[in-house]
C-alpha cells in the first residue's frame, strides 16, 4: 500500500545547499575516500587516477612527511621512518601489539598509547593516522571543489573504546568534522543493502589487513539493525603475510635480518599470498643485503597448512555472533564478503562451508566500506530528504564493566546493546567523611580485570562528607552513537554533582590533541589564529542555521519570554561573528546552546508524540 | 515518569503486540535518533542522545520477557526481590538440578550437540514459565504469584548464560 507523504507544518523540504560530505575508510593496508555525487556513491581518485591510498607514512629529517605511494617507494630503504599498518597501534600500549619484535620501528613505551621515534621526532599513532586522513581530505576537497562539511570515518566493529577514541582524535587532528564513527561491516551492509534492495538477515564477514569483524544484521524497510557483532581486533591479512614470512625464514635458514631485508621479505610474502588467489603456486625470490639469495616456491597446499589456524580463528567469533543474535546458520540469507583478505580462496571456502551458501562477492571488497560510509555521510549531512533516508541501529561490541573487590569485573553495559545506551550504578563511601573515590572502567568479556582492557580510572571528588555508607553516588555510564563512553556522577541524597576526572589508560588528553593540532598547523605554515577563527565561524554558522530551522519547525513550543531569550542569544552570536575574535564567537555560541537546551528537549518530546500520532493515523487504513 | 509501555503508546501487559512495539520504536527512532541531528547544534545533539538512550532502554526492557515482567510488577508496586527472596518450589529446584547435571556432563564431554539439546530443553521450560506469567499478570492479576515465576525465569536465564560459557570453553 502506498502512503501519501504529507509534510508536517514547518518541515516542508526547503531547498538548501548540498553539503560536501565524505566517507573515509581508514584501513590497515589501504585507505580511501568516497562521496555521493548525483545520488551515486563514488570513490575519489588521486591526480593519477588511483583510488586506494596505501596507509603508509614516511617521516623525513626535515620534519615533513610523505603519504601513500610516495612513502611506499621508500619502505624498503628507510623502514624505520616509514610506518605501515599504523592502525594496529591505535589506542594500544607496547605490550598489546603482536609480533612487535618484527616491526622495524623505534618504539617509545609512552604511558597509554605506544609512540614511534622517527627522523621527524616522536610521533603518536594518532598523528600518523591524521597524516593519512589529511591526504584524503585534500584529495576530496580538490575533487569536490570546496571545504568539507563533515566526514564519516569507519572503524572495525570490534574496536574498543580506546581505539575508537584514537580514531576520532586523528580526525580532529586532520581538521575533519567527524560526523560519526561508523562500524566497517555496518558501512558495507548499507552499501550492499541499498544496491541490492536486500531484506532479511545478513552476515557481513570483514577480514581486512589487520582486523576481523563479523556482524549479523537485519535489513528491513529502510532499517539497518545490527543484531550482534564479534571479531578479533588483531587478526587480518597481515597475519597471513607473517606466516609466509616465517615460512621463508625457516625454508631459507635465515635469522636476525636487517630491518630492510625483513621489510623486503614481508613484501615478497604478501605478493606470493596474492598470487595464490588465482594460481596454484607462487614464486618467491629475493636478494638480501647480505648477498644471500632466496629462491622458493610457495604452493597453495603449503599456504593452507601454515595459515590453517588463522582461518579457523575467524569461526569462533562467527559462532558467538550468531548465538548472541539468537539465530542459526539457516536464518542467514547471505554473507557479504568485505576486506581484501577475503579474496583468499581458503577463506571463501571456509565461509561457504560454515554458512552453507555461496558468499556474496558482487561488491569490490576494497571499496564497499568507503562507499557505505559515503552514503551514511550524505544522510548525516542532511542531504537526503526525510523519507528517502534510512535508520541505522548499531551496537556496542564489547561489554563495559567496573573493577570490584578482588580484581573482578562487574558488568555494567553488556555487549551488543543498541547504542546510544546508558546505565547508572550506585556507589557508597566506606569511611566517615570520605570525599573522593576512584572507579576503574574496563572493557571486555572476561571475569578478571587483568584479562580485560583498562579504559580509564575515574576519580570522583567533592563528595559531601557523611558517615560511612550514607552517601549514595550515582555514576552514569553513557555510550554515544559513536560507541564512545562518557561518565558522570551525582551524589543522590544532596544532589551535589561530583566532579569526574578521567585518566584514560589508553588515550590522549585534550592538551595532547591541541599540541598535535598546533604541530600540524605549524608545519603547514598556516596561521593558528586564522584557523581558529575560521573553525569557530563555521561552527557558529552551523549552529545558527540549525536553530533557525528548529524555530521555523517548532517555534510554537516556546513561550514569548523563552523565544525572546533565544532571539537575543542569536543576535549576540551574529554580533560576535563580526568581531573577528574566535573566543568571543565560541562564548556566544555556547550561550546560545545553553539557551536552546529546554527547547531541544521539548522538540524531542514533541517528535515522539508526533511519531505515535502518525502511527495511530496509519493504523486506520490498514 | 512515563512507563515503558506509555512511551511506545501500547497497552501494558505481559502478552506483547510485538508488531506494534517494533513499529512504534522505529517511528520514534526515525525522528529522534542522533543520526538525524549529526549536523544540529550541541543542545539538540545532546537531547537526541538522551532521548534515544531512553527509548533504547525501554525497548530492551519490553522485548525481554523477564525484564518486561519485572517492569509490570514494579508498575504494580511489587518488588521481585531477586537477592532477598530465594524460596523456590521443590519441583522447580529438582528440575534445575537435572538440567545442571546435564550441563556438567556436556561440558566435560565437550559435546556441543548435547549443549544444543540442553538449550532447546531450556527454551521449552522458559516458554512454559512465560505462558504462566501471562496468565498470572494479564488475566488473574496475581502479582505475588507472578513475582515467584519471574524468579524462576531468572534462574533459567542464569543457566542459559552458563550454557553460553560452556560453548565458549569448548570452542577455546
Amino acid at each position: 500500500m502506498a502512503l501519501l507523504q504529507i509534510s508536517e507544518p514547518g518541515l516542508s523540504p526547503a531547498p538548501h545547499e548540498h553539503r560536501l560530505a565524505v566517507g573515509i575508510d581508514l584501513g590497515t593496508t589501504n585507505s580511501l575516500v568516497a562521496t555521493v555525487r548525483n545520488g551515486v556513491a563514488v570513490a575519489l581518485a588521486d591526480e593519477r587516477g588511483r583510488v586506494l591510498l596505501p596507509s603508509i607514512v614516511r617521516y623525513r629529517r626535515d620534519g615533513g612527511c610523505e603519504v601513500g605511494y610516495a612513502a611506499q617507494a621508500h619502505q624498503a630503504v628507510d623502514p624505520k621512518n616509514t610506518i605501515v599498518s599504523v592502525k594496529r597501534f591505535m589506542g594500544r600500549g607496547l605490550r598489546d601489539i603482536d609480533h612487535i619484535e618484527n616491526a622495524p620501528y623505534d618504539f617509545v613505551d609512552a604511558p597509554g598509547m605506544v609512540q614511534l621515534r622517527t627522523a621527524a621526532g616522536v610521533k603518536s599513532p594518532v598523528e600518523i593516522s591524521a597524516e593519512i586522513l589529511k591526504t584524503l581530505r585534500a584529495r576530496a576537497e580538490a575533487s569536490l571543489g570546496g571545504e568539507l562539511s563533515g566526514a564519516v570515518v569507519t572503524v572495525p566493529a570490534y574496536f574498543d573504546d580506546a581505539q575508537r577514541q584514537a580514531t576520532k582524535d586523528a580526525g580532529a587532528v586532520a581538521g575533519l568534522n567527524v560526523l560519526r564513527l561508523l562500524n566497517e561491516p555496518t558501512a558495507a551492509a548499507i552499501a550492499y543493502g541499498l544496491d541490492n534492495a536486500a531484506e532479511g538477515v545478513y552476515a557481513v564477514f570483514d577480514l581486512g589487513g589487520g582486523t576481523f569483524d563479523i556482524s549479523i544484521l537485519r535489513l528491513s524497510r529502510g532499517v539497518f539493525e545490527v543484531l550482534a557483532t564479534n571479531g578479533d581486533a588483531a587478526l587480518g591479512g597481515d597475519d597471513f603475510d607473517h606466516r609466509v614470512f616465517c615460512w621463508v625464514l625457516e625454508q631459507a635458514g635465515l635469522s636476525l635480518l636487517e630491518p630492510r631485508d625483513a621489510r623486503l621479505l614481508y613484501g615478497k610474502a604478501r605478493e606470493a599470498k596474492e598470487t595464490l588467489t588465482a594460481h596454484g603456486e607462487a614464486p618467491l625470490t629475493a636478494r638480501l643485503s647480505t648477498g644471500e639469495f632466496v629462491d622458493l616456491t610457495l604452493k597453495s597446499e603449503t599456504f593452507c597448512s601454515i595459515s590453517h589456524t588463522l582461518v579457523q580463528k575467524t569461526l569462533g567469533p562467527t559462532r558467538k555472533a550468531l548465538r548472541d543474535a539468537g539465530l542459526g546458520v539457516a536464518d542467514v540469507k547471505g554473507v557479504v564478503m568485505v576486506g581484501g583478505a577475503t579474496r583468499m580462496p581458503e577463506i571463501q571456502r571456509v565461509v561457504a562451508d560454515f554458512f552453507r551458501c555461496d558468499p556474496l562477492n558482487n561488491l569490490d571488497p576494497d571499496k564497499v566500506v568507503a562507499l557505505g560510509a559515503a552514503m551514511q555521510a550524505n544522510v548525516l549531512a542532511g542531504n537526503k530528504p526525510q523519507g528517502e533516508d534510512w535508520l541505522l541501529l548499531d551496537v556496542i561490541p564489547l561489554s563495559l564493566g567496573i573493577e570490584t573487590m578482588g580484581g573482578l569485573v562487574e558488568r555494567i553495559i553488556p555487549r551488543n546493546s543498541t547504542i546510544p545506551v546508558a546505565r547508572a550504578q550506585e556507589f557508597t563511601t566506606f569511611k566517615d567523611g570520605q570525599t573522593a573515590m576512584s572507579i576503574h572502567v574496563v572493557q571486555g568479556e572476561r571475569e578478571l580485570v587483568a584479562d580485560c582492557r583498562s579504559l580509564a580510572r575515574f576519580e570522583l571528588r567533592d563528595i559531601p562528607p557523611m558517615t560511612a555508607g550514607a552517601a549514595r553516588i550515582r555514576v552514569t555510564f553513557q555510550v554515544d552513537a559513536d560507541g564512545l563512553l562518557a561518565v558522570s556522577a551525582r551524589e543522590a541524597t544532596t544532589g551535589v554533582e561530583a566532579s569526574v576526572s578521567v585518566k584514560p589508560s589508553y588515550g590522549l588528553a585534550d592538551r595532547d590533541i591541541e599540541r598535535m593540532l598546533r604541530d600540524s598547523v605549524e608545519h603547514a605554515k598556516d596561521d593558528m589564529l586564522a584557523r581558529a577563527l575560521q573553525e569557530a565561524t563555521i561552527e557558529a554558522q552551523r549552529l545558527q542555521a540549525a536553530v533557525q530551522a528548529a524555530l521555523a519547525a517548532d517555534g510554537e513550543l516556546l513561550d514569548a519570554t523563552e523565544r525572546s531569550e533565544v532571539d537575543r542569544r542569536m543576535s549576540e552570536l551574529s554580533t560576535a561573528l563580526t568581531s573577528g575574535d574566535h573566543r568571543a564567537i565560541k562564548r556566544a555560541a555556547e550561550a546560545l546552546n545553553r539557551a536552546t537546551e529546554p527547547f531541544a528537549a521539548r522538540r524531542m518530546d514533541a517528535s515522539v508524540r508526533r511519531a505515535l500520532a502518525g502511527q495511530k493515523i496509519a493504523s486506520f487504513d490498514s | 515518569m512515563q512507563s515503558h509501555f506509555e512511551l511506545f503508546g501500547i497497552e501494558p501487559g505481559f502478552a506483547l503486540d510485538r508488531v506494534a512495539l517494533d513499529h512504534a520504536y522505529r517511528e520514534i527512532q526515525g525522528r529522534i535518533h542522533p543520526d538525524r541531528f549529526a549536523h544540529a547544534g550541541e543542545a539538540e545533539r545532546r537531547a537526541s542522545m538522551q532521548w534515544t538512550t531512553r527509548v533504547n532502554e525501554a525497548y530492551r526492557v519490553l522485548q525481554d520477557p523477564l525484564e518486561r515482567a519485572r517492569h509490570l510488577l514494579e508498575l504494580n508496586g511489587i518488588d521481585v526481590a531477586f537477592e532477598t527472596n530465594t524460596a523456590m518450589p521443590a519441583e522447580f529446584l529438582e528440575r534445575q538440578m537435572t538440567l545442571r547435571e546435564s550441563l556438567e556432563a556436556a561440558s566435560e564431554a565437550r559435546d556441543a550437540a548435547a549443549l544444543d539439546a540442553l538449550r532447546a530443553d531450556l527454551a521449552i521450560d522458559r516458554k512454559r514459565v512465560e505462558t504462566q506469567l501471562a496468565a498470572r499478570i494479564d488475566q488473574e492479576k496475581d502479582f505475588a504469584a507472578a513475582a515467584s515465576l519471574v524468579r524462576e525465569l531468572k534462574f533459567l536465564e542464569r543457566l542459559d548464560m552458563e550454557i553460553e560459557s560452556a560453548y565458549e570453553a569448548i570452542e577455546a
